[in-house]
């Protein structure tokens, strides 16, 4: 009859570990298939409302749709106002108010 | 091999009598890594499954927005735009949206009323978010009413409440019909929010986009590809909180790596001295050490990142939510379908466990070839 010796115990942990690690791989793949259905009845919904934003923060306009944002929205009082909401210190600038539609006008050419 | 494979046995049995010598310290040790390890996945795994969900689902978003700006601020789409625009050559579909934003003083939340073309909505009636039924407590049949920005009280009947499984698109939202929506704006007939338009061929958006920009010099078109840009973005690695919240849990790792790096207790080094006295040579000492270090991290490592998949995918992120919701009153509850990134996990991996393990050894190696008299008498 063997000992248990720590070491067995030790690296049966680890193994456990590394089992749950693979057990969570397969957990993912089955959830996102579970999940599927409800990803597509989104997907149904934004080309039906024709939305552009995820309902992440609800509470400011600029956070809420933060791709339709006005230009200049985040400092709305005065260009040194702080940062109203928390939310602010987690969303970047949207990428469409980084000069990008300046540089649009640049491109175009002759109107239809 | 089997000699090689019983020797490391034999110095793992050692490591752990050796770390069970000192249990509260390293117990404590394997907490606070487990808990820096699980903090930082628990946001690597919440953000790119976010990331993910926005691509995909804001892939059906339309191709263009065309909003039109007065002294800097987004105005409505006068009478007159949308025909001008059905003459622009590419243009599959065009249509005015009409929507805005109300703040209830009731529960002190902001909703999204919006006017669903597609849905036959009788004039007096709501459809809502899920979130918004929860904050406000209404059920299909029951009355709700909103105080228009004239003064005027709206009362309408809900219809029906959208799925809650789509409350990380809907949870805010209000549909009415665009008399309604019209009537509780005070907005004229032919007026828009914006337009949206659906370009046949993915080619031609930027195209005519430019096109726009100069038959409308007042407007802003905002294509779909910088709406998912503007997603891919958010929660970037680099950006706001994750960022501060990466940095914090780094120089926390820092500071416990540094612990461990600058110096050796008293009892380790008496330890290190004894063995070495007993004939230990100094490539078991290390060996017994690197077996301790990748025992502690290891464990951290699968500890803190299987503790942070159970709480994004499995309990919704909750500790994390707080941070998220800000001062919204109204949050949405939603499932992310998990996706999780093999890079980012292996950067988390070597991030981790490779400094620690790496710190461990500087220090004992720097015993473990001093003189074993020197190093029991300290």
């Amino acid at each position: 009859m063997p000992v248990s010796r720590p070491s067995h115990l030790a690296l049966g942990l680890l193994c456990c570990g590394g089992a749950l690690f693979a057990v969570s791989l397969a957990d993912a793949a089955r959830l996102r298939q579970q999940r599927a259905d409800s990803g597509q009845a989104m997907q149904a919904l934004v080309r039906q409302l024709q939305l552009t934003d995820l309902c992440l923060f609800t509470e400011a306009r600029y956070t809420r749709h933060p791709s339709q944002t006005d230009l200049h929205s985040a400092f709305q009082d005065h260009p040194l106002a702080l940062e109203h909401f928390p939310s602010g210190s987690l969303l970047l600038p949207p990428a469409n108010l980084r000069g990008h539609h300046e540089r649009l006008d640049r491109e175009t050419e002759v109107p239809d | 091999m089997n000699v090689w494979i019983e020797k490391q046995k034999y110095l793992i049995d050692f490591t752990v009598a050796s770390l069970a010598r000192r249990k509260a310290k390293n117990l404590g040790l394997l907490l606070v890594y487990s808990l820096i390890v699980f903090l930082l996945a628990s946001v690597m795994l919440f953000t790119h499954a976010l990331r993910q969900a926005a691509n995909e689902l804001l892939a059906g978003a339309p191709e263009i927005v065309l909003q039109r700006m007065v002294a800097g601020r987004h105005d409505l789409i006068p009478p007159g735009y949308l025909e001008r625009i059905a003459r622009l050559r590419g243009v599959q579909e065009k249509q005015g949206r009409l929507w805005g934003y109300y703040y209830d003083p009731v529960v002190k939340a902001n909703y999204t009323f919006m006017v669903a073309d597609d849905r036959l909505l009788a004039p007096g009636t709501l459809v809502v978010g899920a979130g918004l039924a929860r904050t406000r407590g209404v059920a299909p049949g029951n009355l709700i009413s909103f105080r228009a920005y004239s003064g005027k009280l709206f009362t309408f009947s809900i219809a029906d409440i959208l799925p809650a499984k789509s409350e990380l698109l809907s949870a805010d939202l209000v549909l009415l019909s665009e008399a309604d929506f019209r009537a509780f704006f005070d907005i004229p007939p032919g007026h828009y929010t914006d337009i949206t338009l659906r370009v046949a061929n993915p080619l031609e958006v930027r195209n005519i986009a430019g096109k726009l920009a100069q038959q409308f010099p007042d407007s802003r078109p905002i294509l779909r590809e910088e709406i998912l840009r503007t997603y891919d973005s958010i929660f970037s690695w680099r950006e706001g909180i994750v960022l501060a919240l990466a940095t914090l849990a780094l120089l926390a790792f820092a500071i416990l790596a540094w612990e461990k790096a600058s110096g050796l207790s008293a009892d380790e080094r008496r330890e290190i001295g004894i063995l070495k006295a007993i004939g230990w040579e100094t490539g078991d000492v290390l060996r017994m050490k690197f077996w301790e270090g990748a025992l502690l991290s290891l464990s951290a490592f699968l500890l803190g990142y299987l503790a942070a998949y159970v709480h994004v995918f499995h309990f919704s992120a909750s500790l994390l939510a707080p941070v998220l919701m800000g001062w919204a009153v109204l949050y949405p509850r939603f499932e992310l379908s998990p996706v999780i990134d093999g890079l980012q996990v292996t950067t988390l991996f070597f991030f981790t466990v490779f400094p620690y393990a790496a710190a461990t050894l500087v220090p004992i190696w720097r015993a473990a070839i001093s003189d074993p008299d020197a190093v029991m008498r300290g």
